[in-house]
């Protein structure tokens, strides 16, 4: 589903990614772990298309098709989605008519036409239910006055509602109470799908005892240092990051 | 939803180019270039009008030659040459139409261009539409219904000829001749206009529309508008405006003057979307609009206007709330792209005990336009209690643009609450960035964030007006950031 070669991105002259392989078959969990300053959100905006990051080396294969090729707004309706890690409000725009608006724009690219008003609206019934996100929520601005949970059921929602073939959570999990974190991560389980990948981009273990993983890597300084089965979530809990550090050194 | 049809208009948003800048070919009865007291008389004479109005129009010219050209705006602008400018011209069409099916092709193609043809607007209940081309109303539909409620809605010219005690009785009585250059200028020339009355107690069951346009090249347009509200009356009144895309600046220095009797209600709306030049400033129409309306005691006024066009735009819809516990109300939205100037806001004049205002002004600016809010809230002596809220935000599309607010507050009664916040920002690439994630086009995304943030203004509009404001929005402001 997606193949990195080799990145290496920086942001205004300043090198954030040295040289990332990573490879992420269908229906795969991959969780990125890491210390701050590792790249892990790097990685996610070069992936979305973020246009302050630049590619210097490397290639990225998404499904066949080039990414780096692609601007922003293409990648989304080839199917990657981000959800970010602090959610955009966009005041007196309903969350409602963003989600036409995208729904729209990706059948617009596979030569659909736009959907009825009657399937919109039972699309947005089957996956509001999935995060518990409700009719009051919906109706609103996109996030606007939401609380930091509301914010990131409302991008699992937009996931579902969007089901795109990769998807990359960034650091979905911080700020989060326990409920939250449970609805969110059953959301998530819930679109687990052979034809979806997911990558998850997160600090702490816990968000993984819920999103269980296939595999976890560990970045540090723009590179991937070590990769392993779940279980490896649970070692650098214990010990940190820092023998990982020492290991690699 | 409040913003069904969103996605229809932004598919259309496709052309760049003035999508509304065609010009229809129809003969024209045009007085001669030119400014004098004889051009009056011809003026007066081809509209068959009572002696007391050619006095009034005489009176006007006489003091316009005595004023000076204003300029504390913050505007540049080619001053207009009053001798270059036809002040009459009306599409000769004079025989009385038995239907719509007799209206002149041509023009029912202009029509059309604008999305008002007239099948269309008579199957569609609840518009009544005065379409003035240049300046004599062509075709006028749903009088019959209006009649049965004794609403009188016409031309000016008409109302003059049918209903001249109204008239008489009014007009001047908002804006008075000498209250500036321009609506000096406008009392002694002009040709026509809506008119409309609503009795006493009666609620009018539609939309009152006019769509004005500029159509022959070189005519300066004058319109003046009276619309009385008797007591206890409501009516809402539209007026949207397109022009052809023309090389030569035009002049519109319009006057309405609104008169909102005891315990009545008149919202105005305004969608305006003259050519604005093109991208280096040249051509685009100069709209010097004085629009003003009065409230007697217990009456609302509310100003709604979207402003996209025009090259330079000098307005400010205002209130003299005269009664005690009347209420003025203000909601804009003015776009300005390349070269393009606006100043615009309102004026708030409390003079009765309780009387409350509110003005929302959403700036947009983008290109090197310059994009200023100018509005006077002002409490005088007797009006106690009275209360203001000013909201004025700018937004700004690109780091070449300007946007300035010139708030004057002046207050004389000690009782009085006036509040004014104001906000300026700059187009968020977070929120582009997470529409383009989205999968939406960076245009489209625009239109989005645009419209949002005008919502608070668009809906102040009836729905289809909304809806239009929507696509204007969008279409002004496309390849706008940077």
């Amino acid at each position: 589903m997606l193949t990195i070669k080799n990145l290496h991105a920086q942001v205004e002259d300043t090198a954030i990614l040295k040289g990332l392989d990573l490879e992420i078959g269908p229906g795969e969990v991959h969780a990125i772990m890491g210390p701050n300053g590792s790249g892990k959100s790097t990685l996610a905006s070069v992936l979305a298309g973020r246009e302050d990051y630049e590619v210097t080396a490397g290639s990225i294969d998404f499904d066949g098709t080039d990414l780096l090729e692609l601007d922003a707004s293409e990648r989304a309706r080839e199917g990657l989605f981000l959800a970010f890690q602090y959610p955009v409000e966009i005041p007196g725009v309903s969350n409602l008519n963003f989600m036409k608006a995208a729904i729209n724009a990706k059948r617009e690219n596979q030569g659909l036409d736009a959907i009825s008003a009657k399937d919109f609206l039972a699309l947005v019934e089957e996956k509001s239910a999935l995060v518990e996100l409700s009719g009051r929520l919906r109706d609103r601005s996109v996030n606007e006055g939401f609380s930091g949970g509301e914010k990131k059921r409302n991008e699992i929602f937009q996931m579902a509602m969007l089901e795109p073939k990769m998807a990359v959570l960034d650091e979905t999990d911080s700020g989060l109470d326990i409920d939250a974190l449970r609805i969110v991560s059953e959301g998530v389980n819930a679109m687990r799908h052979e034809g979806r990948s997911f990558l998850v981009i997160t600090h702490y273990q816990r968000l993984l005892d819920h999103i269980v993983p296939d595999h976890v890597h560990v970045l540090s300084d723009g590179q991937i240092v070590k990769s392993g089965p779940k279980e490896l979530a649970f070692e650098l809990e214990a010990k940190g990051y820092d023998w990982i550090k020492e290991e690699t050194a | 939803m409040a913003y069904e049809g969103e996605d229809k208009i932004l598919e259309e948003v496709t052309g760049k180019a003035y999508e509304f800048g065609f010009t229809t070919d129809i003969d024209s009865d045009k007085a001669p270039a030119g400014l004098n007291e004889n051009i009056i008389r011809l003026i007066s004479s081809k509209k068959n009008e009572p002696e007391w109005l050619l006095e009034w129009r005489l009176k006007a010219f006489r003091t316009w030659e005595d004023m000076t050209e204003p300029e504390w705006s913050h505007l540049q602008y080619e001053k207009p040459d009053f001798q270059a400018i036809s002040y009459y011209a009306a599409p000769k069409q004079k025989k009385v139409l038995a239907s719509m099916d007799e209206v002149d092709p041509e023009l029912r193609k202009t029509m059309d261009k604008l999305g008002i043809s007239l099948e269309e607007q008579k199957r569609l209940s609840g518009v009544a539409v005065d379409f003035v081309m240049d300046s004599v109303s062509v075709a006028t539909s749903f009088k019959d219904k209006l009649a049965d409620l004794g609403i009188i809605f016409c031309s000016m010219s008409e109302a003059v000829q049918e209903h001249p005690e109204l008239v008489k009785k009014y007009i001047g009585s908002v804006v008075p001749v000498r209250d500036n250059y321009y609506s000096a200028l406008n009392a002694a020339v002009f040709t026509d206009g809506s008119f409309c009355y609503i009795p006493k107690g009666v609620k009018c069951p539609m939309e009152l529309s006019t769509y004005f346009r500029i159509n022959e090249s070189g005519t300066g347009q004058f319109e003046r508008t009276l619309l009385i509200a008797d007591e206890g009356s409501y009516v809402s009144y539209l007026e949207g405006c397109t022009a052809p895309q023309r090389d030569e600046n035009q002049l519109h220095a319009a006057v309405v003057e609104l008169v909102a009797l005891d315990d009545s209600e008149i919202k105005y709306s305004t969608v305006q979307n003259w050519y604005p030049g093109d991208e280096k400033g040249k051509g685009g129409v100069y709209n010097f609009v004085t629009k003003r309306g009065i409230c007697h005691a217990r009456s609302k006024i509310s100003w709604t206007q979207v402003e996209t066009g025009s090259a330079v735009t000098w307005k400010y819809p205002s209130c003299v709330l005269k009664g005690d516990d009347s209420v003025g109300e203000f909601y804009s939205v003015a776009v300005t792209n390349n070269m393009q100037q606006a100043d615009t806001g309102t004026k708030m004049i409390h003079l009765g005990k309780r009387t409350r205002s509110t003005i929302i002004s959403k700036g947009i600016s983008a290109g090197k336009s310059q994009n200023s809010y100018r509005g006077l809230v002002q409490i005088m002596p007797n009006a106690d209690h009275a209360r203001n809220f000013s909201q004025c935000d700018s937004l700004l599309m690109t780091d070449r643009c300007g946007a300035h607010t010139f708030p004057y507050i002046e207050t004389k009664n000690p009782t009085a609450q006036v509040e004014h916040e104001a906000t300026t920002s700059k187009i968020g690439e977070d929120q582009i960035f997470y529409c383009l994630q989205r999968g939406i086009e960076e245009e489209q995304a625009i239109s989005l964030i645009v419209n949002g943030y005008a919502k608070e203004v668009l809906n102040k509009l009836p729905m289809e007006f909304a809806v239009e404001a929507q696509k204007l929005l969008a279409i002004s402001l496309e390849g706008s950031v940077g």
